[in-house]
């Protein structure tokens, strides 16, 4: 019934959900509980080969790369139903960040960067992550703590995620024009990635200390920030998918769980003091749902303002996502506090998510002001 | 042929344009757009529809909003969002045919007979008993409470218990009653703002013929199942214009009194914004594609975040309001109907009536349990009633 309306962003064309299918299928066979486990143990480095995967075979890296570049099309709607497939699994690859790579080349216009960097991204044979936070880690500053100078940057960016498992990374740096884009390839002298624990550790981050580390202008000189902005609005949209596909996981997960556990002789689900709890997550999901789907469909076919679309997504998305690991600790109990359960990975990614690239205030701030502050009382 | 979705609108469009809301007097719009088959557009033609999916329905009711067109379901809540739907699912095509239009245009105000003293959220227990003469008609004796605008009621969706000997679901049957027979009888009842928008209903020997019933006898619950269905989805349709529906008090007052206006407070604004703008969306894509999951009672959902929202909002204002909040317009609500609709758009008198928002319709409790067991499948709660007759379980 639902298919004699075509278009929009809430109903899935056969090939969207060909695509959503196939990411599934991927993630639940290369990231079962054990595959994740191995991958996010002390020292564990990103699988490149399933990554590769990700690139060759499904094709779902470089989205709006077009194909001379590698790119096997497919814009953001596209993008949030891959996200949403690894978000679930909690992949730990760095998908959100390669697709913001991915748009900051594309933003800047720079058809020589882009020729030598997308095919490689595309294909998941070379990894980026972009550095573009100050020395303490503030997303996106005024005043980049790194400094570009004759054709090498210096200077301290933190809380890099994704760096550890990096080989190019696009650093925001100070120059005498303003801020500009560079890549600096992992390995080159004078770059140092220390990785750090990362409160996620699906997300590694890592600190990285440029000295005289030669990299190359990409784009126009002063342009930085416009290209990342643009680049990030798409990019939140699809770390909210993620935290979408993770959350409904979550609260399935949770479900069963309530549904099997057996106190005062029933099961803990038939109690209304869980069932309910359960039930405020499944409206928390749902609502998510139509806020990031219409925030991708309107990024790419308009009729909305991306802004505020994707502020709102991001938004929504993370608390959803903390309600739901909240939730499902509190209800797996004892068993939800261990190591071995996976309800901690969750609730360690929902409050990353809740800190990454800006944060939440910063959107929170954006939609005030694209909403509220524009607000005039009518004229006595 | 053009697609169904061009079809709605343009068609709307259509009808904005030769009826313009602004000047065309309700009921001629209403009649218009019942005659245009954009009122339900699932609906048959000649029915008020086109027979086309549910999921079309906010291209139409978009273009009526933002054209300023009147809502049927301000005007006809309990016509316009449960008996329509439930004519067109049960109803005999006599019925349909006789009733629907009149209903739609407003007529007919319609008012659902369903609540008791002893049977709210247990709706299934209730004791209105109804008896078959030897002529077929039915005879009607029992208490009806909290009965929403039964005082300018026509008809009544009425459930009554035929069958005491069985358990409580299966002894139920659905009918549609005429309120001005004798045997009816309306009580005012004050809510909380000083105002008698429901009522108690006495029925005392109060006949309906056997054609008037929807559904078999002894089959009544499943009917209810359809209209109570339609009730939430109707209730928590909420409104497809993004800053319109329940987060339009806060918008309205922030725009109106930046004296009021606070860090903390916009704070607090943007997150209820963020809600209702989720709560606008869902809306829009439960219309448009079902659910990812099956047997999700998508209104439901609506409908719960809809009051929770609607409740928070108008707690906002009233906080934002400050010492002006602690005067109420007025508890007695006047004869001028224009004093009365300034009354009643008052936050300080919406604040105080979105309280029944998480009763009425269900109440959030039970919102939250049919959610938890019908959308997520978790174990029923405890039943003790369940396979008893009805005559032998406690009531009170
Ligand atoms: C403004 C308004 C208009 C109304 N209009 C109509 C109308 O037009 N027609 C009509 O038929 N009815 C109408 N109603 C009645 C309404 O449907 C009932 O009030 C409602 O279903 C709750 O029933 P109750 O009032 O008997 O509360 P109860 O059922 O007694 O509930 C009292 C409290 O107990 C909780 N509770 C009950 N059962 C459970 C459970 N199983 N699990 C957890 N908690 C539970 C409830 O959630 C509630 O908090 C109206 C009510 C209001 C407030």
């Amino acid at each position: 019934m639902s298919d004699d309306i075509d278009g929009g962003p809430f109903v899935l064309d056969g090939e969207r959900r060909a695509l959503r299918a196939l990411v599934r299928d991927h993630a639940a066979r290369e990231w079962d509980e054990a595959a994740l486990r191995a991958a996010i143990g002390p020292g564990a480095r990103l699988d490149r080969d399933r990554w590769r995967r990700l690139g060759s075979e499904l094709g779902v890296l470089g989205p709006d790369v077009p194909a001379t570049w590698g790119g096997g099309g497919g814009g953001l709607p596209d993008t949030v139903l891959a996200a949403e497939e690894l978000g679930a699994a909690l992949a730990p690859v760095p998908y959100a960040g390669t697709v913001l790579a991915a748009w900051t080349l594309l933003a800047s216009g720079d058809e020589e960067a882009l020729a030598e960097h997308l095919p490689a991204l595309c294909a998941g044979t070379s990894v980026y992550a972009v550095a573009c936070t100050d020395a303490r880690g503030a997303w996106m500053p005024p005043r980049p703590s790194v400094r570009a100078e004759g054709g090498a940057v210096t200077g301290t960016a933190a809380h890099v995620v994704g760096a550890p498992d990096a080989d190019h990374l696009i650093v925001l740096a100070a120059t005498g024009d303003g801020p500009s884009l560079f890549v600096a390839d992992v390995g080159a002298p004078g770059l140092a990635v220390t990785p750090i624990t990362s409160l996620d550790l699906t997300r590694p981050q890592a600190t990285v200390v440029f000295d005289g580390t030669p990299a190359r202008p990409v784009g126009t000189p002063g342009r930085a920030v416009c290209a990342l902005s643009a680049a990030a609005d798409r990019a939140v949209v699809a770390v909210a998918a993620e935290a979408l596909g993770a959350s409904a996981r979550l609260l399935a997960d949770t479900v069963r769980y309530a549904g099997t556990r057996m106190q005062f002789g029933r099961a803990i689900g038939s109690h209304q003091a869980v069932k309910h709890r359960c039930a405020d997550v499944l409206t928390a999901v749902e609502q998510t749902r139509s806020v990031v789907y219409h925030a991708a469909w309107t990024a790419d076919f308009g009729g909305d303002d991306p802004a505020l679309t994707a502020s709102l997504a991001r938004t929504a998305a993370a608390a959803t996502l903390t309600a739901a690991a909240d939730a499902a600790v509190q209800i797996h109990g004892g068993m939800g506090f261990t190591w071995e359960h996976t309800a901690h990975l969750y609730f360690k990614r929902a409050h990353f998510d809740a800190v990454l690239w800006g944060g939440l205030a910063s959107h929170r701030e954006r939609i005030a002001a694209l909403v509220l502050d524009v607000l005039e009382p009518a004229p006595a | 042929m053009p697609k169904p979705h061009e079809l709605v609108a343009e068609r709307t469009r259509r009808l904005v344009e030769e009826h313009p809301p602004g000047e065309t007097p309700v009921r001629d719009f209403l009649a218009a757009r019942f005659d245009a088959g954009l009122a339900w557009v699932r609906f048959p033609e000649g029915l008020g529809g086109l027979g086309l999916p549910h999921g079309l329905q906010p291209v139409s009711d978009a273009i009526v909003e933002a054209a300023g067109g009147p809502d049927p379901f301000a005007l006809n809540p309990m016509g316009y969002g449960m008996a329509g739907p439930t004519l067109v699912a049960h109803g005999s095509p006599e019925l349909r045919r006789r009733l629907l239009r009149p209903l739609y245009v407003c007529d007919d105000i319609w008012c659902q007979l369903f609540s008791e003293p002893g049977a709210g959220s247990d709706l299934a227990g209730l004791a209105t008993r109804a008896t078959r003469g030897a002529d077929g008609a039915w005879t009607v004796d029992g208490r009806k409470v909290w009965t929403s605008k039964a005082h300018e009621a026509r008809w009544a969706l009425l459930l009554a218990r035929t069958d005491p000997d069985v358990p409580k679901h299966a002894g139920l049957t659905y009918f549609v009653l005429d309120m001005r027979d004798p045997g009816v009888e309306v009580r005012p009842l004050r809510q909380m703002t000083g105002d008698a928008d429901f009522n108690e209903v006495r029925l005392d020997g109060a006949r309906i013929p056997d054609d008037h019933r929807l559904g078999p006898a002894g089959a009544g619950w499943r009917v209810a199942m359809t209209t109570l269905a339609n009730e939430r989805s109707a209730i928590g349709g909420g409104s497809t214009v993004r800053g319109a529906g329940p987060i339009a008090p806060a918008l309205e007052l922030w725009r109106d009194r930046p004296d009021l206006r606070t860090p903390v407070r916009r704070d607090r604004l943007v997150s209820l914004f963020a809600r209702a703008d989720a709560l606008r969306l869902t809306g829009i894509r439960y219309a448009a594609a079902p659910s990812d999951y099956p047997n999700s009672p998508e209104g439901t959902l609506g409908k719960l975040v809809d009051a929770e929202l609607n409740q928070d909002v108008l707690e906002f204002c009233v906080e934002m309001l400050g010492a002006e909040a602690t005067a109420f317009p007025s508890y007695e609500p006047g004869g001028d109907p224009a004093a009365d609709a300034a009354r009643r758009a008052d936050v300080r008198w919406r604040f105080l009536r979105s309280r029944a928002n998480t009763i009425e319709g269900g109440t959030a409790e039970v919102l939250r349990n049919v959610l938890g067991e019908r959308a997520l499948g978790l174990p029923g709660d405890v039943r003790v009633d369940k396979d008893r007759p009805w005559r032998d379980v406690p009531r009170g």
